[in-house]
């Protein structure tokens, strides 16, 4: 049997297809909203799509907000996707400011209409990791990985090994720092370079 | 300056344990999960197309559970987005196809029929989960849009329900000829030509692609973000493999997939 990830289900994620990457990697993918479990799981996923507000009040009502503080504090390893990475944030500007996590001090609004992009940001953009370590191990120069979001967090005050990706102005992409980092892509819909990226966390 | 890629899509119509054959939205039972993994090697395919789409066209929807499982299956092999739909008349809908594997919902007659909902759906999963799809064809010599399976036009036009819809909370524009459905014959010009050079959200070309060129055509023009086929026979084997190629080769910005890479990864995480 493979290694057992949680991924917290707050009734807001594409969670079959984070569970099917998982199990393509080999690892036993276990869904729970049971803030018990996600608290002594070694690896936490926490997937998301929608609104960043309804996202937070769910985590709350279940006591999965605090679950996930006392993972991080133990030394467990989170990985937040898309929204989930969002929720990482000190706050976001969607449905009215709301903070979030507040794991990493940045925080998200929408995207630059003026610079003349399309919003939603969808489909396979490039990456530029900061360093080819960690996270970011074995992936091809200025990776692709599949976004489609409207709203994206602010690159500034992160010390820490990140991704940028450029969409109209630069935002941050994916952060990797001491057990918690981020994606605002798809890892999961991403063909093989999300499925290393997922294989680089779920491999500390 | 965006470096987002442009798409290759492809669609499967599903139809009570089925894939289907639509021509000019006429429907022809074609096979089931293992004739596409037969005729497709659907794991090789998924590493030429950027996106998924899975249709569910039953008139009377009483598959759907077994429309979920397939949207599971698929997903087994299939590492880019899949955005499912047909039928979608609640939260409670577009959920379950959230979470069988589907990443974002498709959703055509509710445009029309209940915007309201459109906006709840948008308001729980964001309006980038969601994407518009538009059937269009020629009646009386202009552009006229139809819902419920093509089976039901409506009182507007298409560039007014065009804005009318690009005014919704709603993430991609996913454009049908009806006209050339099927047919093989290219995407249809003069519908695109009757798009406007800004439109608000990404736009799916879909309806009429038969050969590499066609997609290379929709693919150069400035409005389209992605080109998309259903035709189960145009493309069967590894055409989409030597369609991707094409594309590359004529310089379209595409993501050039490395299968090797996926396939190394398989079981890899002890």
């Amino acid at each position: 049997m493979g290694k057992t990830v949680v991924v917290i289900d707050y009734g807001m994620g594409n969670l079959f297809s984070v569970t099917s990457a998982l199990r393509y990697l080999g690892c036993k993918p276990l869904v729970s909203d049971d803030p018990r479990i996600v608290e002594g799981a070694p690896h936490v996923v926490l997937p998301g799509v929608g609104s960043f507000r309804l996202a937070m009040e769910r985590l709350r009502s279940k006591g999965l907000d605090v679950a996930i503080h006392e993972a991080v504090r133990a030394g467990h390893y989170l990985l937040g996707i898309c929204l989930g990475m969002q929720l990482l944030g000190a706050s976001s500007t969607e449905d009215g400011k709301t903070p979030g996590l507040s794991l990493i001090p940045n925080t998200v609004q929408l995207f630059d209409d003026s610079t003349g992009v399309k919003i939603p940001h969808v489909g396979f953009n490039e990456i530029s990791p900061t360093t080819p370590t960690g996270l970011f191990e074995g992936l091809p120069t200025a990776p692709h990985f599949y976004f489609v979001h409207s709203y994206r967090m602010s690159v500034e005050s992160l010390d820490c090994p990140l991704a940028t990706c450029g969409y109209g102005e630069p935002f941050l992409a994916a952060f990797d720092k001491g057990n918690v980092c981020g994606a605002q892509f798809h890892p999961e819909k991403s063909q093989g370079n999300g499925l290393q990226l997922l294989k680089n966390f779920l491999q500390r | 300056m965006s470096l987002v890629r442009k798409r290759l899509i492809f669609a499967l119509l599903f139809d009570n344990g089925k894939f289907m054959l639509s021509r000019n939205f006429r429907l022809q039972q074609v096979g089931n999960l293992e004739w596409l993994e037969k005729n497709y090697n659907f794991r090789e395919t998924a590493l030429a197309i950027d996106e998924l789409i899975v249709l569910n066209v039953e008139r009377n929807r009483t598959s759907n559970e077994q429309f979920c499982e397939h949207i599971k299956r698929l997903n087994d092999d299939c590492f880019v987005p899949i955005a499912a739909g047909g039928g979608v008349r609640s939260v409670a809908d577009a959920h379950t196809l959230l979470r069988s594997g589907a990443d974002k919902v498709v959703i055509n007659s509710i445009l029309y029929e209940n915007s309201s909902l459109v906006a709840e759906l948008a308001a729980e999963f964001g309006k980038q989960c969601l994407v518009a799809s538009i059937d269009t064809k020629r009646v009386g010599g202009s552009f006229r849009v139809f819902i419920d399976n093509g089976t039901q036009m409506i009182d507007q036009k298409l560039p007014e329900w065009l804005r009318h819809v690009t005014e919704l909370p709603i993430g991609e524009i996913y454009l049908n000829s009806m006209d050339r459905d099927g047919t093989g014959q290219g995407y249809d010009e003069e519908m695109l030509e009757s798009m406007p050079m800004t439109i608000g959200v990404p736009l799916i070309l879909v309806g009429g692609a038969g050969k590499p060129e066609h997609f290379e055509f929709g693919l150069c023009d400035p409005r389209v973000d992605a080109v998309c086929t259903a035709h189960l026979f145009n493309f069967v084997g590894n055409s989409l493999q030597i369609s991707r190629e094409h594309l590359l080769k004529t310089g379209i910005p595409l993501v050039r997939w490395d299968g090797s890479q996926l396939k190394s990864l398989a079981g890899s995480v002890l």
